[in-house]
């Protein structure tokens, strides 16, 4: 639904071809989009001034390559600083000499601090640790049976008791001396950031605990209240660390930017589903990548070389470029991209992809009408296409149980295909890489209406 | 080497989905349904008094701006922070700004005071009109009415169903929870003990189990007691998540098969989310479309606006509603079971132009 920032920046860029170095007024230019790009994001209003200032003094004046188009040199300089400002210091976890080691939970209702406390728990496990959970959400009904049924999933023993949670956090601190667990995480009821009641009420819990390490669980989600809010908690509790939470959506996640210029301290783990193992080490490269919008490519890249094989997805990429593409080897191709994972987030990770097709619900049986057209065709017509006239496609039509117009379509779609292969082929061979070709894809690419 | 997964990848999408696409432009249908009686909730504290306990006083831009002599450039500076600090959105802040602009060149406007009042009036004006009433819709004894609620994880869905039972108990009407959310750890257990402050009964399913036949065999009790609404929640679930939101479609369809009607279908949004929340409401009205059923609701009938009593000003309900057409219906101010109001929107514009 957003357009990324290579393809807002595309028409400024054309003008500056063959130019050596930008002017004030070219960056100036981009800063605009730039700006939308990290608002549309979700990043501070604030934050986004410091961001561009900064970017601003590096771009002016810089000297441009030949080499690269200075849309990309601009983004290049963007991204590095925004990777520079969500990396930096890593949350090194150095454990208590007198353990257990006590981590504490805070954050807002629903960021996800009693599946990050299990899902933490469990990372600790994998560490070789010897975690105990306790359960300090007393106000929401059922958090403690929640956290009880996550304890058993990642066999972690749960102490809660019902009353005051201060209490508890101090029994539970007790427990885990009396049991020998070197880890103890503390689950605490979500509060606003201006409640006064519930955040004093957090500080005693801190008071009673002595925390080595607190937590803030920060929603990928959140929009330009992510900067009051881990303020407020930063203020109140001294935040160590942070736990950005839901980032196996599409939101872009500009709040990890400013959580990070707010307090300053670092995003150490990323929460990437549902699933208690779905719990990952922070990359800042990729976030930078994905607030501006530029997909989760690296991600996208791992999963690909896993998926595809790799002599053959060379061979594919060549006949490509040549405009050789057959119906066969999109088949062939199509078999390792379903290895990849749900179709909806490949299509949301990947960079470039056309609007409409991003936001969509794909399901993973879409393509199969696609498929069965395909494969419902004879090995020459798969090769030659133009073979297709009518009475050969009602066969194939009937073939596939679908129409004669979906065929129509997809034989179209593909036409149209191989025309824009071959141009990038003609324009990708003057030296310069198949990713660059790339750039021109989507919009080359034909309507669908 | 890399750049070939790249464009690989790109290739079989574009191709592939994009037949798909073509394909599914050509079989969209439109579907229109009617609403009929309806019913808000009981009159409550007015949303001002609540929403001010939560900020200061008249402090900030609007104050700032008002006492400054003229329009300058920072006017126009603070009014775009205080609209995007708020989570508008960029895009609905210039086009609104933009308007304005025009105004002060033709010197239609020319005191701050002015700008101010016709910001406010230019953004209440695009909320008027919208039905934001809750339909429950008088029919056979048989036939319950059901609302369905939805969203992503952790808005709020849960804890919103058991005020809407407890407003909805207070107003005499009978009300069944139906507890959908077979997949998150206790949620059935919370709702339970919802269900029981508020004196309403629940139907529950087995956790892991199918939420579909939860929903329907909740609505088929009620039916058989003659019970008027039944409130029937659901997993969280992101937009992005296809197997999840084919469930929710699933939901959906089941949900009208049996004797209820569904009258509602309300989206939960967070007041601190961006601008995902525009995503949201696309895909989950989307996904509760049901095009075979086409007398049957029109996908989300209405937005719950959940934790508006934090700092978040919940502006990307004001593109949601400007944008997608998606009235919001209640707002959610607090933990206690009546602190779930209807939408007011010159208040609402109000607070969402103070700057703390």
């Amino acid at each position: 639904m957003f357009d990324s920032l290579s393809s807002r920046l595309e028409g400024i860029v054309k003008r500056l071809r063959g130019r050596g170095r930008l002017t004030e007024a070219d960056v100036d230019e981009m800063l605009t989009e730039i700006r939308t790009a990290l608002l549309e994001a979700d990043v501070n209003v604030g934050v986004v001034r410091n961001v561009t200032g900064r970017i601003r003094e590096q771009a002016i004046g810089a000297r441009l390559s030949e080499a690269l188009d200075p849309g990309q040199q601009v983004i290049k300089i963007v991204n590095q600083e925004l990777t520079a400002m969500l990396g930096g210091e890593t949350l090194k976890i150095t454990y208590a000499s007198h353990p257990p080691t006590v981590v504490l939970m805070a954050g807002l209702q629903g960021s996800g601090k009693t599946t990050g406390a299990a899902k933490l728990a469990r990372w600790f496990k994998s560490q070789g640790r010897q975690p105990l959970l306790v359960g300090a959400d007393l106000q929401r009904p059922a958090a403690v049976e929640q956290l009880r049924t996550l304890g058993r999933q990642i066999d972690v023993p749960v102490f809660s008791e019902p009353g005051d949670p201060v209490k508890t956090a101090k029994r539970g601190l007790a427990e885990a001396r009396r049991l020998g667990r070197d880890v103890l995480i503390v689950d605490t009821a979500g509060r606003l950031a201006i409640d006064t009641e519930m955040m004093e009420q957090v500080r005693q819990i801190s008071k009673a605990v002595d925390p080595n390490y607190t937590v803030l669980v920060i929603d990928a989600m959140t929009g330009q209240d992510a900067v009051a809010v881990a303020g407020a908690f930063h203020k109140t509790l001294a935040i160590d660390g942070v736990i950005l939470s839901k980032l196996d959506g599409d939101a872009r996640g500009g709040a990890a930017l400013s959580v990070k210029e707010v307090i300053g301290r670092p995003i150490a783990f990323a929460s990437t589903g549902e699933k208690l193992n779905e719990f990952e080490q922070f990359h800042p490269d990729r976030m930078a990548g994905r607030i501006l919008g530029m997909g989760d490519v690296l991600s996208l890249i791992e999963s690909a070389e896993q998926a595809f094989d790799k002599d053959q997805a060379e061979q594919a990429a060549a006949r490509m470029l040549d405009g050789e593409f057959t119906l066969d080897d999109f088949l062939e191709q199509m078999q390792a991209l379903k290895k990849m994972g749900p179709l909806s987030g490949i299509l949301g990770m990947m960079p470039g992809m056309p609007k409409e097709m991003k936001g969509a619900e794909i399901g993973d049986d879409a393509l199969r009408p696609v498929e069965a057209i395909i494969r419902s065709m004879t090995a020459l017509e798969r090769r030659k296409p133009e073979l297709l006239n009518g009475s050969r496609r009602t066969r194939i039509a009937n073939g596939s149980g679908t129409t004669v117009g979906e065929v129509n379509r997809l034989v179209k779609q593909f036409q149209e295909m191989q025309k824009m292969m071959k141009r990038m082929g003609a324009s990708g061979r003057g030296g310069k890489k198949g990713a660059r070709g790339m750039q021109g894809m989507p919009g080359g690419f034909p309507q669908f209406n | 080497m890399q750049s070939v997964y790249l464009v690989l990848v790109a290739v079989v999408l574009l191709f592939g989905v994009g037949v798909v696409f073509w394909n599914r432009r050509r079989s969209a249908q439109v579907s229109t349904s009617t609403a009929v009686g309806r019913s808000g909730p009981d009159a409550s504290p007015a949303l001002r008094t609540r929403m001010s306990k939560a900020r200061s006083a008249l402090t900030g831009a609007l104050v700032r701006i008002s006492t400054r002599s003229g329009i300058t450039n920072e006017t126009w500076v603070e009014l775009e922070d205080a609209l995007l600090m708020a989570d508008v959105g960029v895009r609905v802040a210039d086009e609104l700004l933009a308007g304005l602009r025009a105004a002060v060149k033709a010197k239609e406007i020319v005191e701050p005071a002015q700008l101010l009042a016709a910001l406010q009036a230019e953004m209440t004006a695009r909320l008027a009109g919208a039905d934001r009433a809750l339909h429950l819709t008088p029919g056979e004894a048989d036939s319950p009415n059901v609302w369905l609620i939805v969203g992503v994880n952790g808005v709020g869905k849960t804890t919103t169903i058991g005020k809407m039972a407890a407003q909805q108990r207070n107003g005499g009407r009978s009300v069944l929870m139906a507890a959908g959310d077979t997949f998150r750890a206790a949620a059935v257990e919370q709702l339970t003990t919802w269900a029981e402050r508020s004196g309403a009964e629940i139907v529950r399913g087995k956790e892991g189990g199918d939420p579909s036949a939860v929903i329907f065999d909740a609505i088929e009790r009620a039916s058989a007691r003659r019970i008027d609404l039944v409130l029937a929640d659901t997993a969280g679930r992101l937009q992005t998540k296809s197997n999840l939101m084919d469930e929710l479609s699933k939901i959906r369809r089941v949900a009208a098969k049996g004797k209820g009607r569904v009258t509602e279908v309300l989206l939960v949004i967070d007041a601190t989310t961006g601008q995902n929340g525009l995503a949201q409401a696309r895909e989950f009205g989307a996904a509760t479309r049901a095009v075979d059923i086409p007398s049957d609701g029109t996908g989300v009938t209405g937005v719950v606006l959940t934790k508006l009593d934090g700092s978040a000003k919940g502006g990307i309900v004001f593109a949601i509603e400007t944008e997608l057409g998606l009235p919001v219906k209640l707002v959610g101010l607090g933990e206690a079971i009546d602190d779930l109001v209807p939408f007011d929107p010159v208040e609402f514009v109000d607070a969402l132009l103070r700057v703390d």
